[in-house]
Formats: structure tokens, sequence, C-alpha cells
């Protein structure tokens, strides 16, 4: 792989294959999509292969410094990127796939708009300039804002507005904060960023500025509401890329700058970050419980289940570090699943209404059993993706405090409550209406866009190692970083202050001498 | 110096005079016919002009004892001027044939080339009484222009408001001039800067004076670039012009007044810099705030354009706020960027038009565009996202630009405010796609034409992430000009 920009490839291929779409018929724009995004996704194998795991901490490194004037195109990947880039290359095939048949108009604006969006979040990825990171990140809100707003439903103009603006709202607080960065440091290399130490007192501010962007793409209580509504109204598989990948974004960027650049304000704000996850995932829980329509349900879910993500980034210990990273690539498969789920059967019957439901394991099996097994991982049930994410990330929450991990882990309960509600009232239960009953089972496409997922679910639930190794090193990098300004943990042993019984003392004595 | 050296330093503004006189001469004798030609002559001048900027014109120095500078800041001012009127006179003859009314009248292109020596005067003074010649001869031409369609009542107001607005921002402006004159003694800037430099600004009689000329200064300038507050009568001049001028005000002499601003801020009132950037700041923030909030209710895409040039100037200003040779070079950069975008959007308004070729100004009528002219739709929604300076569009850079500046000179609540205001300033830009590309089509547009396509497909060009590829040669360029005003 040397001297090969792989990185540079893997963004033009699909920004080639977006521009050519608008030219296209609706039929060949869908063959050249799948074809691009499938490209994609075998550089993205062979990125994989090709990575030292345990090499250098940066790999396939492209460096133009200063072709924009202040900011340059830099590329490169850790073990974290390497996965985040690994799962939207896996998705956005499946992504195109789901589209196929439920996209009727205007065909090869939307698949222009998919590809393009996977260029941004490989670059998003794969950026290693501060300012080439921010193009990146938020030139993502445009595709997005075009995806819910024309393909969309009913709602769709406010959904579409209040994502945009939200989202902006974030970011540009986060943008002055990068400028400053850039100027005090005199660079806009990451690395270099990520090395460099900010007073303690500078650290809060841009921490809160950063934290103003990613908390909303995260998105964490209380700036979450931005997310069901753009969930709801998003066509299928603007949800997946939505759940699947944008939503990593905000926990890349913990990982990426809050916790490595501002460590002593990381630490000095974690209750922040405890309080808001373990608000959210009590509350969303709760609301999760009680809503009519599935897409809503499975998003509030996404909230929940970002909070453990949060909870275990900001424990400063290697299980949360790496159990974060494992939930955010286990939701990103199971909820992108789950939302295609919802879209199987959306496109039968074209409500979202849990109870226009009801009995299709009856007349489709083979739904059933897949849909069981995706809401199986999102309880997080042994043997899944999920499983392993949030038990590692609450091992390593538990380290720091008792308290949030256990409020933490009512939603896990929560979780299996409001999953096998939804589960029984669709699937279980009697065939109630003739539309229904009318419904087939999956078609060969639709085996195909859920069968991947649901190998890889297993396989990150069976033999996660696969998964864990390639960010091992750079979680420990990261952690020899951050460790000065680690919090001390509730739970660990202390000297008691007990008075010692004189006559036990007396045996010990008496033991010791012997 | 001789005169010979001195006229060589002036040779663009020497070639517009003589250009403009000869085709007023052509046009007297050979009446409307000689439009087009004239139009197309009047560019070449334009060119010339261009040319004629290499050399003495833009590295002579000072010329005619101090009150004209030809440096490297000129130049770069001139340079947008000529370019953005050239692209106004190629746009007026399709659009006057398809109007009805009035048809164009050969004086149009004269009178463009006669703001051009104006506002190249402007951005060349190092004189007060230079400054206000190069103003007022920019401005009487531009008076002229507003009121073109002469059968058209619109065009006939917007002509008047702008007459008596503009006389009225004039005597302000001179008033703060005799003022600066009458404190300091001298009309020249350097001497002007002496004078703010030595006198204690605080306490005593003179330092009133000082302050109270460099206030008047700021706002006759503040209505030149139609900077809240002085801002009234942009929307509705603008709404009322003919398109090609709209395009015009909003490009040429924006630059030339922002470039003249700038020049009076740093050389002439560099030393009182702490006072000045009061007014600047507020200025700039009450732009970007009332240019955003008082767009979002408008229903005619030019005075949304009016009050996304409000918007836009309060950007600007941010870079100037910083008073560093990085914020002059920032400010430049922005005026740069602005005017493709400014254009590009004009040129698109100019498509907007039924089929019998009569002009449209509705946001409304653009419902659906992108499924009746997808290419149309899709080059305005480019525009817009670049105007509300969403990456990766190039007007990101824009405000890049400005607010580094900003942030470099140490001015976070400004950076942050300005930031923040710009969201709000993206709903109107956002809602402008939403009509195109959300909303059911509601009427076709006539055919478009292939010249203003092709302008649209260049500016389009200019402010898609291609023209991040340009930032390195920007960059020196405008460094260049800034470092001229040091």
């Amino acid at each position: 792989m040397n001297g090969f920009p792989i990185l540079s490839v893997m963004l033009l291929v699909p920004a080639l294959a977006a521009v050519a779409c608008l030219f296209l018929g609706a039929s060949q724009a869908r063959w050249l999509a799948l074809g691009a995004t499938l490209v994609n996704l075998a550089l993205g194998a062979l990125l994989w292969l090709n990575f030292d795991i345990g090499g250098a901490q940066w790999q396939f490194v492209e460096h133009h410094e200063h072709v924009f004037g202040l900011f340059g195109w830099s590329l490169g990947i850790d073990g974290f990127a390497l996965l985040l880039i690994e799962l939207s290359v896996f998705l956005m095939p499946i992504c195109i796939g789901a589209s196929w048949e439920a996209i009727e108009k205007r065909v090869p604006e939307y698949m222009s708009l998919f590809l393009f969006t996977e260029v941004l979040m490989i670059g998003t990825f794969a950026a290693q300039d501060l300012f080439l990171f921010y193009i990146f990140f938020e030139a993502g809100l445009i595709p997005m804002y075009l995806i819910i707003g024309i393909w969309g439903g009913a709602n769709r103009i406010y959904a579409s507005y209040k994502f945009f603006l939200y989202t902006l709202l974030g970011s540009v607080v986060m943008f002055i904060a990068m400028l400053y960065m850039s100027i005090v440091a005199g660079t806009t290399s990451i690395p270099a960023l990520m090395a460099y130490d900010f007073p303690p007192h500078v650290q809060t501010w841009l921490w809160l500025a950063f934290f103003a962007s990613f908390a909303v793409k995260m998105p964490m209580w209380p700036v979450h509401t931005w997310l069901p509504d753009a969930h709801v109204q998003a066509p299928t598989a603007g949800s997946v890329i939505l759940a699947g990948v944008l939503l990593k974004l905000g926990g890349y960027g913990f990982l990426r700058f809050s916790l490595p650049m501002f460590p002593e304000a990381s630490a000095q704000l974690t209750w922040l970050v405890f309080a808001l996850s373990a608000v959210a995932v009590i509350y969303t829980s709760l609301v999760a419980l009680v809503q009519s329509d599935m897409k809503k349900l499975i998003a509030y879910s996404s909230v929940a289940h970002m909070a453990i993500v949060t909870i275990g980034l900001f424990a400063f210990n290697t299980q949360g570090i790496e159990g974060a990273m494992m939930v955010m690539l286990g939701h990103g498969l199971v909820s992108g699943a789950l939302f295609l789920c919802v879209g199987v059967i959306y496109d039968r019957l074209h409500t979202r209404e849990i109870s226009r439901y009801g009995g299709l394991a009856i007349n489709m099996p083979r739904y059933a059993a897949l849909f069981m097994l995706f809401t199986m991982a999102s309880v997080g049930l042994p043997g899944t993706s999920n499983f392993v994410g949030e038990l590692l990330s609450l091992m390593g929450t538990y380290q720091v405090s008792t308290t949030i991990t256990l409020l933490c882990t009512t939603g896990i309960i929560l979780g299996a409550a409001y999953m096998l509600y939804l589960y029984r009232r669709v699937v279980f239960g009697e065939l109630k209406s003739d539309d229904v009953r009318a419904m087939p089972d999956l078609s060969s496409r639709e085996m195909w866009l859920l069968a991947p997922i649901a190998a890889v679910v297993l396989w990150m639930g069976v033999y996660p190692e696969s998964f864990l190794a390639p960010m091992r090193k750079d979680t420990q990098t990261l952690l020899a970083r951050i460790d000065r300004a680690k919090p001390a943990g509730d739970s660990l042993p202390t000297k008691g202050t007990g008075i010692v019984p004189a006559a036990h003392a007396e045996t010990a004595a008496h033991g010791e001498a012997h | 110096m001789n005169y010979a050296a001195q006229l060589a330093m002036t040779l663009p503004e020497v070639v517009l005079s003589l250009g403009a006189l000869a085709l007023m001469l052509v046009a007297a004798w050979s009446g409307p016919n000689a439009t087009r030609a004239i139009s197309w002559a009047a560019v070449a001048v334009l060119a010339g002009a261009c040319v004629a900027l290499v050399g003495p014109a833009t590295s002579g120095g000072s010329a005619f004892d101090g009150m004209y500078r030809a440096d490297a800041f000129a130049g770069f001012a001139k340079t947008l001027i000529y370019v953005a009127a050239a692209v106004a006179i190629l746009l007026a003859p399709g659009f006057f044939q398809r109007t009805a009314g009035d048809d164009l009248r050969p004086e149009y292109p004269v009178l463009i080339l006669l703001s051009a020596v104006g506002m190249g005067i402007m951005v060349s003074a190092a004189d007060l009484l230079t400054l206000y010649v190069g103003l007022e001869l920019q401005s009487l031409a531009a008076y002229v222009l507003a009121s073109f369609m002469r059968r058209d009542a619109r065009s006939a107001e917007a002509g008047l408001k702008y007459f008596v607005l503009g006389a009225l921002a004039s005597g302000i402006l001179l008033y703060g001039i005799s003022l600066v004159y009458g404190f300091t003694g001298s009309t020249l800037f350097d001497e002007i800067a002496g004078a703010y430099a030595a006198a204690p600004l605080a306490g005593s009689t003179k330092s009133l004076g000082l302050m109270f000329g460099l206030v008047f200064v700021f706002a006759g300038l503040a209505f030149k670039i139609s900077a809240v507050p002085f801002h009234m009568w942009t929307p509705d001049v603008y709404e009322g012009a003919p398109t090609p001028v709209t395009a015009f005000f909003a490009t040429a002499p924006k630059v030339a007044a922002v470039g003249l601003a700038l020049r009076v801020a740093i050389t002439a009132m560099g030393p009182a810099a702490e006072q000045w950037r009061q007014i600047v700041i507020f200025a700039a923030l009450a732009s970007i705030l009332l240019g955003a909030v008082a767009a979002i209710g408008q229903q005619n895409i030019k005075r949304l354009l009016a009050y996304s040039s409000i918007n836009n100037v309060g950007f600007a200003l941010i870079g100037l706020a910083a008073g560093t040779p990085e914020g002059v070079a920032a400010v430049l950069t922005y005026m740069a960027i602005y005017i493709a975008m400014t254009l590009g959007s004009f040129l698109v308004v100019l498509q907007m038009r039924d089929t019998d070729g009569q002009p449209i100004e509705t946001i409304a009528s653009l419902s659906g565009l992108s499924r009746t002219r997808p290419a149309l739709a899709f080059g305005l929604a480019v525009f817009m996202f670049s105007l509300a300076g969403i990456p990766p569009l190039f007007g990101f850079y824009a405000k890049f630009a400005v607010f580094y500046a900003a942030v470099q000179a140490g001015l976070f609540p400004l950076a942050v405010f300005g930031i923040a205001f710009s969201v709000i300033g993206a709903y109107y830009y956002l809602r402008v796609v939403k009509t195109m590309y959300f909303d059911e089509p509601a009427g076709e547009y006539g055919p478009g034409d292939r010249l203003e396509g092709g302008l649209i497909v260049a500016t389009a060009a200019i402010v898609s992430p291609l023209g991040y590829l340009a930032i390195p040669l920007l960059t020196a360029w405008t460094m260049a000009a800034a470092k001229a005003l040091f």
C-alpha cells in the first residue's frame, strides 16, 4: 500500500459517481450508486487488511499542507477512524439497496446525495486537519437536509429545518473555538493539537464550545429533540445513515477532540456528561416505551444508547473507551437494521403505527426471525454486538461512579421492556386485518440487505477481538494522554477507618509471628 | 514628479474616462441602434482598464501631491470593480430587450463606465477631497442608472429614493470631512493620521471635534456600504432598479465603498482605531442581525438579496473591526467571494421570467424549480448555501477569513455573536432552497439565455469547492493589497 492514496481514492470514487448520477436516468443512477458504494466497500476491506494493527498510530497518511492557504489536505486514520470508516462503507450499499424500490421520484438526485454523504462521512473520519474536518463535518448538513426535505414524510419540511438549524447552531461555536486553537497552537494538524497542552482555564471554554457541537450531533439530552423528528420524517435509508453513521460523529468528536485536546476540562466536566447521560438513559427509555410510531421508538432508543457511549468515553479507562466504541459500532449496525426492518413493513402497508400491525410471525416468518435477532441485539443479549459494548462501557463507568452506573444500567432493563413490547405488538398475536395478512415475506433483495448486518452483529458478539484489536493501541495512547487528569473513582477499595478489635489484632500479630 | 509618471499611475481612470467620453460621442451620433456595439465596446474599455492596472497603477505609490494612491490595495479593489461592472453591462441588453417598456439606451454602458471611474478614484483616494469627488461621480451615475426604466414607477421611485438618501449621506460625510479638516488642518490622509496620533483622545475640545468628525465620516461611509443603521434605502432601491442595475449596485459600488472605508479607517484614522472599532463592531453585529431577521419575511427575491447584502456587509465589517493587515486582507477576500456569489444569484434572478420574457420577482414563483429547471435550481442552491456560509462551498471560506482575523485580534465576543447570528441568516437562504426543492412546481419560466447561462456556470464554479484551490493565490494577493495600507 506504500504511496497509494487509498483514502483520497475512497473519497474520489463516490464523489465522481455523485456528479455522474445527476446526468443519468433513474435505473442507471441506481446501478452506478450501487457500483460505486461496492467499490468503496472493497476499498474499505483493503484498508482494513492493510491496516497494521499495533503499528504506527496514524496510517495511510497523506499530507499536502497549505494547499488551501491556512489549512491543507491531510488525511490519515487510526484504529478508531478505521472502524468507523468500515461502518460507513458497510452501511452505504445497504442504504442504496434499501432505496431501490422505495424511492421512485427523482432517483438520480437521491443517489447523488447519498454518494455525496458517503464522501463527507469518510472525509470526516479521515481528516487530519482541523478545518478539513470541520468542512466535512458541517457539509453533511446539506445532503441530509435535502434528503429529509425532498423524500421525507408528511412533516418533512419542519424536520429538515430543525435538523439543519439545530446542528448548525451547535457547530458554529465549535468553529470559533477551532480558530482560536489554530491561532494559539500555530498549527491546524489534529495529531499536533492532540499533543498540545492548553491552559486549564482556556480548556474549559474550548471544551464547552466543542461540547455544544458534539452534544447536538450525539445527541444528548436535552438537545436531542431534532433526532426523533428527523428520523420519523426521513426515508428509510436516510434514517439508517443518520442513526448508523451520522450520530457517531458526536462520539468520534469526543474521542478525537474533547478528550485528548482538553483532558483537564474533560475531567472537570465529567459530572455534566454523566448527569446528562443518566437523565437521557432513563428519560428517553421511558419516552420510547409509550411511542406508537415505530421509527420514533427506535429514535428514542438511539438517544438512550448514545448516552451509554458518552458515559463510557468519559470513564477515563480502557473498558469505558473500548466499550463506547463497541456500542457505537453495534448501535450503528443494529439501529440501522431496525430502521430497515421498519422500512420493510412500511413499504408494504405505508404506516408506522404499531397498532396497525400484529401477528407478522404467521405470514412473515423470515422477517420475524431477523427482527427478533435485531431486537435482542438492541436489548443487549449476550452473543450480540451490543452486549459487548454495553458491558464494557458500564464496567468502565463503574470504576468511576457507581451511582451513574446504577442509573444507566436501568436503561438495559427499560430497553428490554420497550423493545420486547414493540416486538410483541408487531410480530406476535393474531393477524388483525386483511391487508396485514396479505403482506408477503421478505423478498430476496431485502434478505440481502438484512443478512449481512445479522452476520456482522453475531460476529461482533461472538468474537469481538476482531474489532477490539485495531483500537487497542489507540486506546492506550489516549489513556496515556489523559491519565494525568483522571478523576478518582468511587468504587475503588479504600482504607478502612474503623477500629480494629483488640483480640483480632492480637491474633493477627500472633499469626505474623509464626 | 512629472505629469507623465502621475498619469501613468492613474492610467486605468484615464482609459475609462477617455473611453466613456468617446463612447458618449458615438452614442450621440448613432442613436439607440448602436447600443449593443457600444456595450461590447464598453466591456473592451473595462478590459483595457484592467490591463492598465498592470504596472505603475498598482505599484506607483502617491500621485498628485499625495492625493491619489496607486498601490496594490487599489489594484485589487479595481479589478473586482471592473469585472463586476463588465458583467453588469453584459446583462443589460438581453434584459431590456425582453422586458416591455423602455429599451436599453446607449447611455447605460457609458454611465457604468463613468461610475467605474468614480469607484476607481474612491479606492485610490488618499485625500478627503479626492474621496468626495470619486464618491459623487460614482453616485451621480448610479442615481441615473437606478431610474433607467423611465416609464416604470418603481424604477423612478428607486432613483429618487437613492438620490435623496444618497445626498443626505453625502451631506453627513461632507460635514464629517469639514470637522476633520477643521480640527486637523489637512485633508491628506497621512496628515490626518498624524493629527489623530498626536491628539490626546479624551478631554480636550480638540479631541471632541476629532471624535465628532470621525463619527460623521463613518456614518456617511456606513450609508454607502448600507450598514445598519443606515441601510434603509437598500431594499427599496434594489427592488425598484432594473435587475442588471441591481446586480451592479450589489457588487461594484459595494466593493468601492468598502475599500474606501478600509482606507479611511486604516490610513487616515488608524491611530483612533480604539474609537472607530466600537462603531464598526456595532454596525457589523447590527447589520448581520437585522439583515438576517428582516429578510425572513420577504416575498420578493430582490428584496431578499438586498437584505442579504446588508447581512454580508456586516460580516465584512468584522474583518475591519480586527484592524490588522490580516483583517483587511480578510475583508478583501470576503468581497471577492461575495461578488461571485451575488452576481451568480442575480444572474439566476434574471432567469426568473415568464414565457413572454417579463421578469417575475416573487420567491413563490421558484416553487419546484428543481423539477422544471434542475440546473438553474442547482445553481441557485449553490449560491444560497454559499451565502449562508455552509461548507464545502466557497462562501464558507469568506466567513472563515474574517472570523480568523477577528479571533486573531482577540475579539471573541464579536466572533461568537457574529457567527451565532449567521445561523439566523441561514434560515432564509434555506427557505429559498426549500421553495425550489421541496415545494410542488408552480409555473414554468421562459427559456434561458446562453450568455447568462454561461456566466451562471462560471460563477457557480468559482463558488463551488473548486474555489478552494484558488485560496493560496487569493491570500497572497489580498495580503499584498492589505500591506499597502499599513
